[in-house]
């Protein structure tokens, strides 16, 4: 069967800039450029920019939109007004994880929900679904490009504002209008800049002659599990709950929402297993899929390009997710010794 | 750095993208340009234990890049006799010199005459471009 993938605006620059291009959740990405652990560090150590086009927007509008999310997302949006955003999972009724995503708050009866690619239809159909009367769900997703730019000068490169993480403003970047979010999915300082989709050519070439590193899906994959924030599809899934997947502190459980009940349950039982971040502590690379011979399955794991050893996320029984709780992974029949550490696995030193 | 894309005319290679370096009753093993391109950087080699014995056409190691892993295929068949250090501790070495300081190991030949059963670098490159 052929099957055409889809194309980021940005095709033509990745191309032009000798990116290594791979199918991803049916879109043609750019996995690589320069090489991962360089695009890595640059965004430790300074600014890298990521094309994330494929990401879908959903917008929830109307006097019931709130009334709409607060039903269907594990969040409280009551903690967050106009300008703000917030990290939230859509949850199915069993209390597992269908997505998890951000929601910026635009006006009173207007909310924007940036999701996964892979999910963002099935999200929209969710929705869609369960519209009330007075909430009107659309799918955003072909109109929007989205660059994510991330690291300790990425503010300054810019040329923007200060402002707090998970706050969104208006704004402009030589010339081109942005919707500045201060979210990000690599554990640095940075922003996600919205723009309309035949702008976000503009918008690239603005950021790399400001001297942003491009980085590809790769480095976006290394920073991230150095942070421990989950992926979608590997860490967290419509099969996980948000409790094992350490994520509780985004339920709102004195609120009611989709699978609230069955999040209460685990939550009182407490969980039979938990995702936990580990190092190794010999020579070898953890993979999604290997085996905790203590009992439990790795979902994410790779080289730390900051740490130079093996680190991953796995669902451990319960009793092995104390830190510094000894574990050891089957490597390809190989048993190989880690460790359970607190998360994240790599924090920014503070520098005074 | 990456080095630049070559094949050396005096190895011997196997179409799995493996080169082979014969010195009469022994060989140095590695992988070629290709290989290493395809892969990126290389961030761990798995080798075999030394005194091991390996099989052509079957895996012997591993080599992983920050996304991938891949098995490395014997070319030839024999006893590792020894296992080059410097990779395991900088798999890079292997991007930045896949036939020099990047070989893998060194093998005594249990069967001499597999290696008439390798392609030249003629034979390899019209593998690459296939």
């Amino acid at each position: 069967m052929q099957t055409t993938l889809l194309r980021t605006p940005l095709h033509d620059r990745h191309v032009a800039l000798g990116a290594k291009l791979v199918p991803f959740v049916g879109w043609e990405m750019p996995v690589q450029y320069g090489g991962v652990i360089a695009e890595h560090r640059a965004v430790r150590a300074d600014a890298g920019v990521f094309d994330v086009s494929h990401m879908g927007e959903l917008e929830v509008e109307g006097p019931r939109a709130r009334e709409l999310l607060q039903q269907t997302l594990a969040n409280d949006l009551d903690k967050i007004g106009v300008g703000q955003a917030q990290y939230t999972l859509l949850t199915n009724e069993q209390g597992g994880i269908l997505d998890d995503l951000i929601v910026y708050a635009l006006e009173p009866t207007r909310y924007l929900l940036i999701v996964n690619a892979s999910n963002a239809d099935s999200d929209y159909a969710w929705l869609k679904e369960r519209e009330l009367r007075g909430s009107e769900v659309s799918n955003r997703s072909s109109e929007y490009g989205l660059l994510a730019v991330q690291g300790p000068r990425a503010i300054e490169r810019l040329g923007l504002p200060q402002a707090s993480a998970f706050t969104w403003a208006m704004g402009e970047i030589d010339g081109v209008e942005v919707m500045v979010n201060r979210t990000g999915y690599t554990g640095e300082d940075g922003c996600e800049l919205m723009t309309m989709a035949e702008d976000v050519v503009a918008l690239w070439d603005a950021v790399l002659a400001r001297g942003v590193v491009p980085c590809g899906l790769a480095a976006r994959d290394t920073l991230r599990l150095e942070a421990c924030f989950p992926l979608h599809g590997n860490d967290i899934t419509p099969e996980t709950d948000a409790i094992s997947a350490g994520l509780g502190w985004v339920c709102a459980l004195d609120k009611e929402f989709t699978g609230a009940d069955r999040l209460r349950a685990v939550k009182e039982q407490g969980p039979r297993r938990r995702l936990v971040a580990f190092v190794m502590e010999e020579k070898a690379i953890p993979r999604q899929g290997m085996s905790v011979v203590e009992g439990g399955d790795v979902t994410s794991g790779s080289l730390s390009p900051m740490l130079d050893v093996g680190i991953g996320l796995a669902y451990v029984d319960s009793a092995l997710a104390q830190p510094d709780t000894p574990i050891t992974i089957d490597v390809r029949g190989r048993e190989r010794r880690a460790r359970v550490v607190r998360k994240p696995i790599y924090r920014r030193e503070e520098t005074a | 750095m990456a080095a630049e894309e070559s094949y050396p005319a005096e190895l011997k290679y196997h179409r799995e993208h493996d080169w082979a370096r014969i010195d009469g009753s022994e060989a140095v093993l590695g992988i070629t340009w290709y290989a290493q391109d395809a892969l990126g950087e290389l961030v761990h080699f798995e080798p075999p234990e030394e005194g091991a014995a390996i099989r052509r056409d079957a895996s012997y190691g591993e080599v992983e890049s920050v996304k991938a892993v891949s098995d490395v295929i014997a070319p030839l068949s024999g006893e590792v006799l020894e296992v080059n250090r410097k990779v395991v501790e900088e798999p890079e070495t292997v991007n930045e010199d896949p036939y020099g300081e990047g070989w893998l190991v060194r093998i005594r030949l249990s069967d001499p005459a597999e290696a008439d059963g390798l392609l030249d670098v003629d034979a390899y490159r019209a593998v690459l471009a296939e």
